[in-house]
């Protein structure tokens, strides 16, 4: 085999190879440069882990469902480029939103308030802190149901006011979601030592759906113990802000149920319809958190409904975005925040090719100090791995979003050592072959042979070590993994294909075989000559 | 260089040879004091998690200058706005870092914004970085299960592509390299964040490689053995050492230059971040790795070779052709202990030419 490889077939189809992708890489009307991860170009990261209730595991479907909901929040931000993309399956997965560039500091907010939705029958109603004294009329903040288009505002000041709890409850039962399977107990006593003017009552929390819950109207004006949801975010089919048709009154939320969504909500609103104030209201609940506590004058048994009041066009818009993008059928939790400027993005890419620049300009001197000639062809081959590398990483940020992050810099740079190890190899082998007393032909023939198994051995557990975090890990991790992975294999295409081939091309110049010291396969300089006068 | 590459002429013949093999006992010494003093270390002083591990927020803010008044001011206005801040340090002179325990997403926009004003910087400079308490526990969870089935799989290579001996003296030279690495994590303070766990997974899949790359040359020393009776399976595997020794020498260095490169780079220009805690792991993993494939895997592999019978019969029969030749007063041994010259350079006597003969193993 070794008789008939041709070198020059070989580099042509390297060289041929290389241009390819380097068209490819640099296609008119495309994107030129690697795609760059947040680190490098400053914006903000969310990694949000989806959260189902102990015992019940997470569909991919839920998942798929939850990112699409997701998307379509982030894209309403405008951002160009911004992307959310899953990682792992199952109950490990994660959900990861990237949005570049400079970008405001509530969007985490937005994103996290993408949660659990519930419609639940109100048991009791108070104002949210103690009152100075039995209250004047408070100001209604509900909207009601229609088509009942003559709402009971008033929360009931039937739930009389207790202004001073004399009851004391330990303040850590007093943080929402307060709940119960069955309302008993001290359920009564927390509900009337709650204080809704604390903040962190307000910031929402898993909310089980078949339990009772004490929990905060959204301002911290009322405070509500609501019976279990009758109704969850996923029977909402679609909301949409409005304006009534006949133009009369303000801003309204139009409201569709699914077909299931339409007989609970059938089966609902009889029952409350049929009750005293405040038992006709429902509360729509987003993460424990009351938004809007509508009454209900009639049954509504057509699976469509109107939330109208005194909405102003921005809440209305909010209230049906929440109805709709709310309805995430699980609950997320934030993991990770990242947020950098575009200014330190900047600044570490620059470092990171500064490092790279000058770990790479430290090998060449030594490979061409110590190798030579043969030095000289692996500074070549490193360029050429390193263009190759290059190339692969625009097409793969086009084609399937592959980014470069600092990580993945740093694995480059790493790699540099372990590519240029595999030209160390190649070239001891053909030094050893030399001390030998072979000839330079047979030497680099024979050098290759055996460098060639190890070369592959070794390379095989360095992508076996890039694998495996690549498939078990998220984040950055990853992205440095798949770098380690990439040129590793580019190492080993560039050692079979060009390396070796401008080794054996060289290998049969004159010059190389007069052993030069400057060829660095110098005989003399490998101890041979003495040796080969004694065999000869 | 010159003088590497007559090193190397001399190593490859055999002319020069280190005993590493046979001076097992030292290595094993040095490497025991080496994790005694990680052990220690790491019980008295535990490791730097980083937040990514601890849970918490961590709030950047990039100065002209940044020195000891702007750590206090910064302390001060995390006091003011009614949090407590963990840590305040300033980085590469021009930074000052602000970590806290975890914070809601609200506070820590207020937190921000109270920095940005307090140091008259815009909002959007300031680098934020909230981290939940089970997401660190989650990223070691995943780099453990990683590291566990790379160690399955990598075991079952080895002992497919070379022999179980083999594997296991790859095995130990890792944990030998990882638990060394940690150890210098714990002692010089330096952050463990997820870019550390990066390093560890690529000094496993490094100290892996180096370790291959010698254990194939002892691989191909010792095909031959068990049909003579020139070398044992030590001073084979001693053999192959010294031969990759040079080769060893210029992977390390050719791999620790750019990662050099990043820690100087990195110190210099950007302070603390994912590239130093990267590169410092990379540095001593990859030069405790290329020591121990050459002074820890080989000498365990060969003293597990050697208790297997054929080795014993081998070593047996060594022996009694050395005996032979002592009385005969031919060849000597070639493998003195320490480094011993034979001659400097020069003609080549006998011994060389028995001694590649022998090498070439057929």
């Amino acid at each position: 085999m070794a008789k008939h490889y041709r070198p020059a077939r070989s580099l042509l189809l390297f060289t041929l190879g290389l241009i390819g992708l380097l068209v490819w890489a640099f296609l008119p009307g495309e994107n030129h440069s690697p795609k760059l991860g947040l680190d490098l170009r400053g914006g903000t990261q969310v990694i949000l882990a989806p959260k189902v209730a102990v015992g019940q595991s997470l569909s991919q479907e839920q998942l798929n469902q939850t990112v699409a909901i997701i998307r379509q929040r982030v894209d309403g931000f405008g951002v160009a480029e911004s992307e959310v993309t899953i990682q792992g399956s199952g109950d490990t997965a994660k959900i990861i939103v990237t949005i570049p560039g400079e970008t405001s500091r509530t969007v985490v907010d937005q994103l996290k308030t993408t949660a659990q939705l519930n419609f639940r029958p109100v048991v009791a109603i108070d104002f949210g802190s103690p009152q100075p004294s039995a209250s004047p009329t408070p100001t209604p903040t509900d909207a009601s149901s229609t088509p009942s288009p003559a709402p009971s505002q008033t929360p009931a000041a039937q739930a009389t006011p207790t202004p001073t709890p004399t009851i004391s409850v330990a303040p850590e039962l007093l943080v929402p979601p307060i709940q119960s399977i069955d309302a008993s107990g001290d359920f009564a006593d927390r509900f009337a030592s709650l204080d809704c003017s604390k903040s962190e009552i307000l910031n929402g929390a898993t909310d089980d759906p078949t339990q009772y819950l004490i929990s905060c109207e959204k301002d911290g004006s009322y405070k509500y113990v609501l019976a279990p949801a009758d109704l969850v975010g996923t029977d909402i089919e679609s909301a949409t802000a409005g304006l009534p048709q006949q133009g009369a009154g303000g801003w309204q939320v139009d409201l569709l149920m699914t077909s299931e969504g339409a007989k609970k909500f059938a089966t609902s609103t009889q029952t409350l319809s049929a009750q005293q104030s405040p038992n006709d209201q429902f509360a729509i609940v987003l993460d424990g958190v009351v938004i809007s506590a509508p009454s209900v004058n009639e049954p509504i048994l057509g699976g469509s409904a109107v939330i109208s009041g005194s909405f102003t066009a921005d809440e209305a818009r909010s209230l049906a975005q929440v109805l709709k993008y709310g309805a995430l059928p699980v609950s997320l939790e934030v993991d990770e925040v990242q947020q950098i400027s575009p200014t330190l993005g900047a600044d570490q890419l620059r470092a990171g090719l500064i490092a790279g620049g000058f770990g790479l300009l430290l090998v060449i001197i030594y490979l061409l100090l110590y190798y030579r000639a043969l030095g000289a062809i692996a500074v070549v081959s490193l360029f050429a791995a390193a263009a190759m590398t290059y190339f692969i990483f625009i097409i793969l940020g086009r084609g399937i979003g592959f980014t470069l992050t600092l990580a993945g810099v740093a694995g480059a740079i790493v790699s540099i050592g372990i590519t240029a190890d595999s030209f160390v190899i190649y070239f001891e082998r053909i030094r050893d072959e030399i001390r030998e007393g072979k000839r330079l032909r047979v030497a680099v023939e024979q050098g290759w042979i055996r460098a060639r198994r190890t070369i592959l051995a070794a390379d095989f557990v360095s992508l076996l070590a890039a694998a495996i975090p690549f498939y078990l890990s998220v984040g950055s991790v990853r992205g440095f993994a798949f770098t380690l992975g990439l040129i590793t294999f580019v190492d080993i295409v560039v050692a079979f294909m060009f390396t070796r081939a401008l080794v054996t091309r060289l290998a049969s110049s004159k010059w190389m075989n007069k052993g030069s010291a400057m060829t660095g396969v110098s005989p003399a300089r490998l101890g041979v000559i003495t040796s080969k006068q004694e065999v000869n | 260089m010159a003088s590497l590459s007559q090193l190397g002429n001399g190593l490859y013949r055999g002319e020069v040879s280190l005993n590493i093999v046979g001076r097992r006992r030292t290595w094993y010494l040095i490497s025991a004091i080496l994790i005694v003093l990680s052990m220690t270390t790491l019980g008295v002083q535990k490791l730097n998690l980083g937040i990514e591990f601890k849970g918490g927020a961590e709030f950047s803010v990039p100065l002209a200058v940044a020195d000891d008044s702007s750590v206090t001011k910064a302390r001060e206005t995390v006091i003011a706005a009614g949090e407590t801040p963990s840590s305040v340090t300033v980085i590469g002179g021009n930074k000052v870092r602000i970590q806290t325990p975890a914070l809601s997403t609200e506070d820590s926009n207020a937190l921000s914004a109270a920095l940005a004003t307090s140091f008259a910087v815009t909002e959007s400079d300031i680098k934020v970085q909230l981290v939940g308490p089970t997401w660190g526990e989650e990223v070691s969870k995943n780099a453990a299960r990683a590291l566990v089935v790379f160690l399955v799989l990598v075991a079952i290579f080895l002992s497919i592509y070379f022999e179980w001996p083999m594997a296991v003296g790859a095995l130990v030279a890792l944990a030998h390299d990882v638990i060394i690495t940690v150890g210098i994590y714990a002692l010089s303070g330096f952050e463990v964040t997820p870019a550390s766990v990066i390093g560890f997974l690529t000094i496993l899949g490094y100290s892996l490689y180096d370790t291959v790359v010698v254990f194939d040359k002892v691989k191909e020393n010792t095909k031959d053995i068990y049909g003579g009776s020139r070398a044992t399976y030590s001073e084979a595997a001693n053999l192959a050492l010294n031969q990759t020794l040079v080769r060893s020498i210029n992977t390390s260095v050719v791999a620790l230059l750019p990662v050099l490169s990043i820690l100087v780079v990195g110190v210099s220009l950007l302070g603390v971040g994912t590239l130093n805690d990267l590169a410092l792991a990379l540095f001593v993993g990859m030069l405790v790795g290329t020591y121990s494939s050459l002074f820890v895997a080989t000498p365990v592999l060969c003293q597990i070779k050697e208790r297997q019978p054929a080795s014993l019969a081998l070593a047996k029969r060594v022996a009694a052709r050395r005996k032979g030749a002592v009385e005969t007063q031919a060849a000597k041994p070639v493998l003195a202990s320490g480094i011993s010259t034979v001659s400097a350079a020069g003609p080549r006597q006998q011994t060389v030419k028995k001694t590649r003969s022998r090498r070439s193993g057929h």
